[in-house]
């Protein structure tokens, strides 16, 4: 089992190294952030300034190298833009981000886990019908779209909300509910799918023909089994609580993790976008490795193979 | 003839009847219309009797069964009575049905290690059944179960019941299965193709286990098999069903010797003689219909080798055949006495295939 587990983080830490070392290049190759930070009109000497302040002035691979050997000390850079250290500018921003995808995250599983095992429940009823027309609405508009469509509604003809900003708590609603209704969907999609396998098999009819009532059968051997599938999408999910917000907190002018990304691309102000990509990389590859862990937790059977495989 | 309520085995002692299937319809709902998947399905088991149900797949000896318990979901539609002791339990509500479910009915099914839970241990899924129908919990339900697992002839049972069923192979997993409908002490124990997923000589120290559990307990066991031979070694009656019908039901004996329909010709005829001269296995010519393409009359008459224009009237009457008192056949041609392809009647079938 640790063995097992030992190999997952190293795997888990193969692909955020190449993550990072993806949007280096690229990065680097598609603009000059000298251009970007001092202005076209600015003289050439400031040009080369700059260049040979940040090391943009050596050749790509040694940029690269002394990148990776500054992480591995802690040394995450520094932004060019407000010149503080890159890791403090994201950080800050954290709290903000999360401050409205944990509350969505919540209102996900709440509306998406019921709504998928009804529909499986009833499937091809009315309720079947209107829960996965709902769905497929929702997976299919943008949340760009989806977000605008709320803040108009809300914001622009009752007034009810603000349309952008994160001054009040009011001020989170719709970015919140714009991402838990686009999460609702897509749960309810899978959870019911996964479900609708659950009920195909065998050993519910055992279930029922063992005396048990319908909904025990359901309790006890259905919903256990469908979670197995589910918990994947579940860590998807928890793995984007940092950057899954970028564009509904542009569309909302929430000043998170997503909207610093964003801007900092634009800018080309490498040390942050890179320190992003890296959290990004590390929640996610995190989330993976927490659900590889529930599924053996869970799922019996891949937990005798773990530990043969272990041992 | 055959007086309602009782029937006669072995020509001598009247039965007292357990389980009356009479007039047994189903439909199936496809969206925009019904397909009538089982037409009229008359069956009787008695206590304590084996009766074995044969037919290819898709003739309708499983649904006959799921639909008596309730169990075949809400895109069946079905008419028609089903009485456990008199007591009529088709169409009863869910709660009263699921009493009988595993309790006085039991049920094993085809894929043992697919009909088994994998995510619950095997005691768990026992006790289970224990709590519902003898209120058993904790350590009396898992002693219970233990005993229930040596019963079913698993070694180390308390090692066992802490398992998983993929730790176990398809036989071990029928066996589970098996111990896991002694739970409810039941009086009928149907056993939906109960060998066909396993390896032949699996197949026969389950078979054998059955015959020993019939025999200790006096529970009646249907057993639903397209192998004629394993049905021949187990059965005291045999019903045989085509294209949702039973078009042949007879003693076991009486059924092998001297078989009335062509398609129950055609079956023992398509089957290996163990012992006697090497000969060509016979096989019936064309596919079963499918519900919904059903022919007008007999259902059969479309691969049968003696049909005629009468064949495509009407579905002939289940009538008696032979010297047997509870031989019966659905087939208007079958009492002249015309050959099935090459082996004429009898012929076919050797004595070791007949139980003694």
């Amino acid at each position: 089992m640790v063995e097992y587990l030992l190999m997952k983080i190293f795997r888990a830490l193969v692909t955020v190294t190449l993550i990072v070392s993806a949007a280096f290049v690229v990065l680097r190759l598609s603009g000059d952030p000298a251009i970007i930070i001092l202005g076209p009109e600015a003289p050439p000497e400031a040009f080369e300034a700059f260049r040979r302040n940040w090391g943009l002035d050596q050749p790509i691979w040694v940029q690269y190298l002394k990148y990776f050997a500054a992480v591995f000390q802690g040394d995450l850079g520094v932004s060019m833009r407000d010149g503080r250290s890159a890791l403090e500018v994201v950080s800050e921003r954290i709290p903000l981000t999360l401050a409205i995808t944990l509350p969505a995250l919540f209102l996900k599983l709440c509306i998406g886990l019921p709504a998928g095992v009804t529909a499986a429940l009833y499937r091809n009823s009315w309720v079947d019908r209107l829960i996965m027309m709902l769905s497929v609405a929702g997976f299919t508009v943008p949340s760009f779209v989806l977000g605008l469509v709320l803040a108009m509604v809300f914001a622009v003809w009752l007034g009810w909300l603000p349309s952008g900003g994160s001054d009040t708590w009011a001020h989170a609603v719709l970015p919140t509910v714009t991402m838990g209704l686009v999460g609702a969907a897509v749960i309810a999609r899978f959870t019911r799918s996964a479900m609708l396998e659950v009920l195909g098999q065998p050993y519910i009819r055992t279930a029922s023909a063992k005396g048990l009532l319908w909904r025990d059968v359901v309790r006890t051997h259905a919903l256990p089994n469908a979670a197995i599938p589910t918990l994947t999408i579940i860590g998807f999910l928890v793995g984007s609580l940092v950057a899954g917000a970028v564009v509904v907190e542009s569309v909302f002018s929430w000043p998170g993790v997503g909207r610093l990304l964003v801007n900092a691309v634009a800018n080309r102000d490498l040390a942050v976008v890179q320190v992003i990509l890296l959290l990004v990389g590390l929640t996610m590859v995190g989330a993976n490795l927490a659900v590889d862990i529930l599924y053996g937790m869970v799922d019996p059977r891949l937990r005798i193979k773990r530990l043969k495989a272990g041992s | 003839m055959r007086r309602p309520g009782l029937f006669y085995c072995n020509g001598e002692t009247a039965m007292e009847t357990l389980l009356s299937v009479k007039d047994l319809k189903i439909d199936f709902d496809q969206g925009k219309r019904f397909v009538r998947a089982l037409h009229g399905v008359n069956l009787d088991v008695a206590k304590g009797e084996v009766l074995g149900v044969v037919g290819e797949s898709g003739c309708g000896k499983s649904i006959t069964w799921l639909a008596a318990l309730g169990l075949l979901g809400n895109r069946a539609r079905i008419s028609g009575s089903v009485r456990l002791d008199g007591e009529e339990i088709a169409g009863m509500n869910e709660t009263d049905l699921s009493r009988l479910r595993g309790g006085r009915i039991a049920m094993i099914f085809q894929d043992p290690s697919s009909s088994l839970n994998p995510v619950h241990r095997i005691g768990r899924q026992i006790n289970e059944a224990l709590k519902l129908h003898r209120g058993l919990t904790g350590a009396a339900a898992d002693a219970e179960s233990a005993r229930l697992l040596d019963r079913v002839g698993i070694a180390n049972a308390t090692r066992r019941l802490r398992e998983y069923p993929h730790e176990m192979s398809g036989g071990m997993n029928q066996r589970i299965m098996i111990a896991m409908a002694l739970a409810g002490e039941p009086e009928l124990l149907i056993a939906d193709e109960p060998t066909t997923a396993l390896d032949a000589t699996i197949q026969a120290q389950i078979l054998d286990l059955l015959t020993e559990l019939r025999r200790d307990t006096g529970m009646a066991l249907v057993l639903i098999s397209h192998d004629l031979g394993v049905v021949a070694d187990m059965s005291d009656r045999v019903a045989v069903m085509y294209g949702g019908r039973v078009i042949e039901e007879a003693d076991t004996g009486s059924l092998f010797d001297n078989p009335a329909h062509p398609y129950t010709k055609g079956l023992i005829a398509a089957l290996p003689d163990i012992d006697g001269p090497r000969r060509r296995l016979e096989s019936i010519p064309g596919t079963v219909p499918a519900p919904d393409q059903l022919p007008p009359g007999c259902s059969f008459a479309p691969r049968c080798a003696i049909a005629s224009k009468i064949c495509d009237a009407a579905m002939p009457g289940f009538l008696p055949f032979g010297e047997s008192a509870n031989h019966f056949a659905a087939c208007v041609k079958c009492r002249e006495e015309a050959p099935f392809g090459e082996a004429a009647p009898g012929e076919a079938v050797k004595p070791g295939l007949v139980p003694a």
